[in-house]
């Protein structure tokens, strides 16, 4: 009968990682943030000191000021700081190395979180016809809540920290991958083999993990990066305000807004944490853009 | 306009040694290689062939529209009246585009800009190429539209795309290829996305116009009923060659070439083969079932209905064929979901061996599941692209309780019963072609043990000598399976051939039903006898099997 000229059995996978790596954005992005993820697990050996520590003796330091300050033993030592310190005498190079720790915890647990819960909510949304516009409705409301005045509203809820600073982000980004969920379900579910499954009598949870679920990885992964360099983004305007993650604790928020006073005299205050900011967003956008052009080319270029 | 032309005239287009070169990771080295033909004034040339044998890129070849990076023509000359377009630069080609050769395409709903009024965009091609002004355009407009038959141009011309029907659009297309009177018109499968009757009138439209303009048409198709209506000469390509030329006559009648006399042959006659009526058991019987979309709701007290379907009655019986036939929305397609409980009918029973299945929930129709299967349209997209065609297939059994080891067992069985090798069980669908999916997607079916097959137009999305090999597959299987098949298709021929009754379905209602011989050879109702009218090609059919 009929021979079968296909071509051999390829590893689809490894195919679809190559053409990724080789993308310049997804390169350059996932580099920086790689680096930045190493600096922050790393941050104790990194010449750093105790980020909370206070030395009333060199407040408001200019870059590369030295001072002699006694060790835990008691043995006089030198002590370089190398980004100045502020108004209290802490270590800016050390606040600026441990608040990476911060925000990357924030960025990636809301990430994994909001697009834990909006899968779930969006499939139940995608398959489930009367729950729908339910859901739908619901969604575009909280959509409605402009993103950082929600979760300052939700902040001041509760005490502040780490938890309840990482629910009141995500909350407010659950209802965009509800939605990019949902629109996938919807397309998926009206593929011819989506229906055959159902004709072949596949009963509706594994229709949705085995058929529909596997759709959503791509244009989830790239969403979750957009969602990770958000999240660390409100986190520091959260801090910055005062009403995010507590004071004494080093995050590039509380450093700029720590350094907001002396903003004339002493710009290095803000200007680090500022620049680690800036190059930690930067670097997951170029991440995910890279992804999206990689893995959701239909996407690309339409945001 | 009329000109008294002689026998031999300069070529209108004179396609030379063309090759044309595929990038590199392609089956082939070349898209096209090494193809000449010639279509003078007044002449219609058909470029036939099956999916993949470089017609498209001949078209685009000569209109320079060729992806720059993708396709180099490497060798040879597209001569317009003289004029090598393959060497032209962007601006001549601009130059040429509308004034001296024209294009259509095959979907009127994407080549028409969504948001631009008609009028304006046929005007356009009047805008780029003269300095009429805005009246004199208008005017121009306004008569080529008369001219190609549109039902009150002076409206129409405001009109936007989506306020017209598939064939109208057609037909602003072809306007709009032709205002310039260019000397050479693309058409690259015109009718393919159009219904019968609305295909034998752009047919006969692009007839017109090419006979009253001396317009040289380069009318690529993969319908050998389409080519037997319009052609004065054809060529056949496979593969990026040209196996055959010569006139319409000589190619469809005394083809000289094996794969010509393989296209030829393959194409289904519309005349019925004998057929013993069968006498089966009830399979499935459907009764006064309708479907209607568009309740009104609460919240919505003035939402449109449609009737999709309505008191349509009929039974199958095990090996037997029944076909439902009918245009793009006639509601066949809505029937076979419904029976395959796709959808809830809204009204009516589905009869499956005295039990009704039309308004069970999922729950308790899940053992009625096994009984009833169906192949879709596009094989490309019914098989998950991310599951191994064994694990597609082994789905169905494994969810009944099958053990995995049997499971797979019989689908090896399965592979080999519908031609594949069953060691292709754990490759992927992206590595087979569409005659070879839609084969697999019958062995999934068959894994079921269904006593009912559906076949939405699963033949129709695949080439002639392919077509002829599934729906043989398919037969083979109804006889040793004795499965009950609906057969659903918009394809005359295809019905002619494999069905044993035939219901003719127009706007959700059966207006006629009886054996497919009856029906073929003295039609009843209006609506079938005009259908039958459209098919194109029919002499084409009646002779081949004649002879």
């Amino acid at each position: 009968m009929a021979t079968i000229d296909a071509a051999p059995p390829v590893s689809r996978r490894r195919s679809v990682w190559s053409t990724v790596l080789r993308n310049p954005s997804v390169l350059f992005g996932g580099s920086i943030a790689l680096i930045m993820l190493i600096i922050a697990i790393l941050a104790p050996f990194l010449d750093t000191r105790d980020p909370a520590e206070i030395n009333p003796s060199a407040r408001n330091q200019k870059p590369g000021y030295t001072a002699t300050v006694r060790d835990d033993e008691g043995k006089r030592i030198q002590v370089k700081y190398h980004l100045g310190t502020d108004s209290l005498g802490r270590d800016i190079y050390s606040r600026v190395i441990y608040g990476a720790r911060v925000s990357l915890i924030v960025g990636i647990t809301v990430a994994v979180i909001a697009v834990f819960v909006g899968l779930i909510i969006g499939m139940i949304a995608g398959y489930v016809r009367w729950l729908d516009s339910i859901i739908m409705r619901f969604m575009d409301g909280l959509m409605a809540i402009p993103e950082i005045l929600l979760a300052i509203a939700l902040v001041s809820l509760s005490r502040a920290g780490l938890p309840a600073v990482v629910i009141a982000i995500v909350i407010p980004q659950v209802p965009r991958v509800v939605r990019l969920v949902r629109s996938v379900v919807l397309s998926i579910r009206e593929e011819p083999y989506v229906e055959s499954a159902i004709t072949v009598g596949t009963p509706t949870p594994t229709l949705l993990f085995r058929h529909v679920l596997p759709n959503t990885t791509a244009p989830l992964i790239v969403q979750g990066t957009f969602i990770c360099a958000s999240a660390i983004l409100v986190e520091a305007i959260l801090s910055f305000l005062g009403i995010g993650i507590p004071p004494e604790v080093p995050t590039w928020g509380n450093i700029m807004a720590e350094g907001r006073t002396y903003f004339r005299i002493l710009p290095h205050n803000i200007l680090y944490p500022g620049i680690a900011l800036a190059l930690a967003v930067l670097a997951i956008n170029m991440l995910g853009d890279g992804l999206r052009d990689t893995l959701d080319p239909r996407f690309a270029k339409r945001f | 306009m009329q000109e008294v032309l002689t026998g031999m005239t300069e070529p209108v287009l004179s396609v030379r040694n063309l090759t044309v070169r595929l990038p590199g990771g392609a089956d082939r080295e070349n898209a096209i290689e090494g193809i000449s033909f010639d279509i003078g004034p007044r002449e219609i040339v058909c470029i036939v062939g099956e999916s993949g044998s470089g017609k498209s890129v001949t078209a685009q070849a000569v209109m320079g529209l060729l992806p720059k990076r993708d396709l180099v023509v490497t060798a040879g000359e597209t001569l317009l009246q003289g004029e090598d377009t393959t060497k032209a630069g962007i601006h001549r080609l601009r130059a040429l585009r509308g004034t001296r050769m024209g294009m259509i395409f095959q979907e009127p709903m994407t080549a028409l800009n969504p948001v631009q009024r008609v009028g304006q965009q046929i005007a356009e091609v009047l805008e780029i190429h003269t300095k009429l002004s805005g009246t004199e355009q208008r005017q121009r407009v306004l008569d080529i539209m008369k001219a190609v038959h549109l039902p009150d141009p002076e409206l129409m011309i405001d009109a936007y795309p989506h306020q017209l029907s598939g064939g109208q659009r057609q037909r602003i297309m072809i306007a709009a290829a032709l205002i310039l009177d260019p000397a050479l018109l693309i058409a690259d499968e015109p009718t393919t996305a159009l219904d019968v009757t609305t295909q034998a009138q752009i047919l006969r439209l692009i007839k017109e116009m090419q006979s009253r303009r001396n317009t040289g048409v380069m009318f690529i198709t993969h319908d050998f009923g389409v080519v037997s209506e319009i052609a004065d000469r054809v060529v056949v390509m496979q593969r990026g060659r040209v196996v055959e030329q010569g006139t319409r006559d000589e190619v469809l009648r005394r083809p000289r070439e094996a794969y010509t006399k393989m296209l030829v042959a393959a194409v289904p006659s519309l005349v019925p083969p004998k057929r013993a009526p069968v006498e089966g058991k009830l399979a499935l019987e459907a009764k006064k079932l309708s479907k209607i979309y568009g309740r009104r709701t609460f919240l919505n007290r003035k939402a449109r209905i449609v009737k999709a379907a309505q008191d349509v009655n009929f039974h199958i019986c095990k090996g037997e064929t029944l076909g439902i036939v009918g245009e793009s929305g006639s509601g066949k397609t809505t029937v076979a979901r419904c029976i395959a409980r796709l959808i809830e009918p809204s009204e009516g029973e589905i009869l499956i061996e005295g039990a009704n299945v039309a308004h069970l929930p999922e729950r308790d129709l899940r053992p009625y599941r096994r009984d009833i299967q169906i192949v879709f349209q596009d094989p490309y997209r019914s098989l998950n692209p991310r599951r191994t065609v064994g694990q597609s297939i082994i789905e169905g059994p494994v969810n009944f309780g099958m053990t995995r080891e049997k499971a797979v067992g019989k689908a090896r069985e399965l592979m080999q019963l519908v031609g594949l090798s069953p060691d292709a069980l754990d490759r992927y669908p992206h590595q087979f072609s569409g005659g070879q999916r839609q084969r697999i997607c019958i062995a999934r079916a068959l894994a079921m043990g269904p006593t009912l097959l559906i076949a939405d137009e699963a033949v129709s999305a695949l080439d002639v000598s392919v077509q002829a090999q599934v729906l043989e597959l398919l037969d083979n299987i109804r006889k040793q399976f004795d499965l009950a098949v609906l057969f659903i298709t918009h394809d005359l021929r295809v019905a002619a051939q494999i069905c044993d009754r035939i219901a003719v379905m127009k706007n959700g209602v059966v207006v006629e039903h009886g054996t497919t011989a009856d029906v073929f050879r003295s039609p009843q109702h209006e609506y079938t006898k005009a259908l039958f009218d459209a098919a194109p090609g029919r002499d084409f059919g009646v002779q081949q099997s004649v002879a």
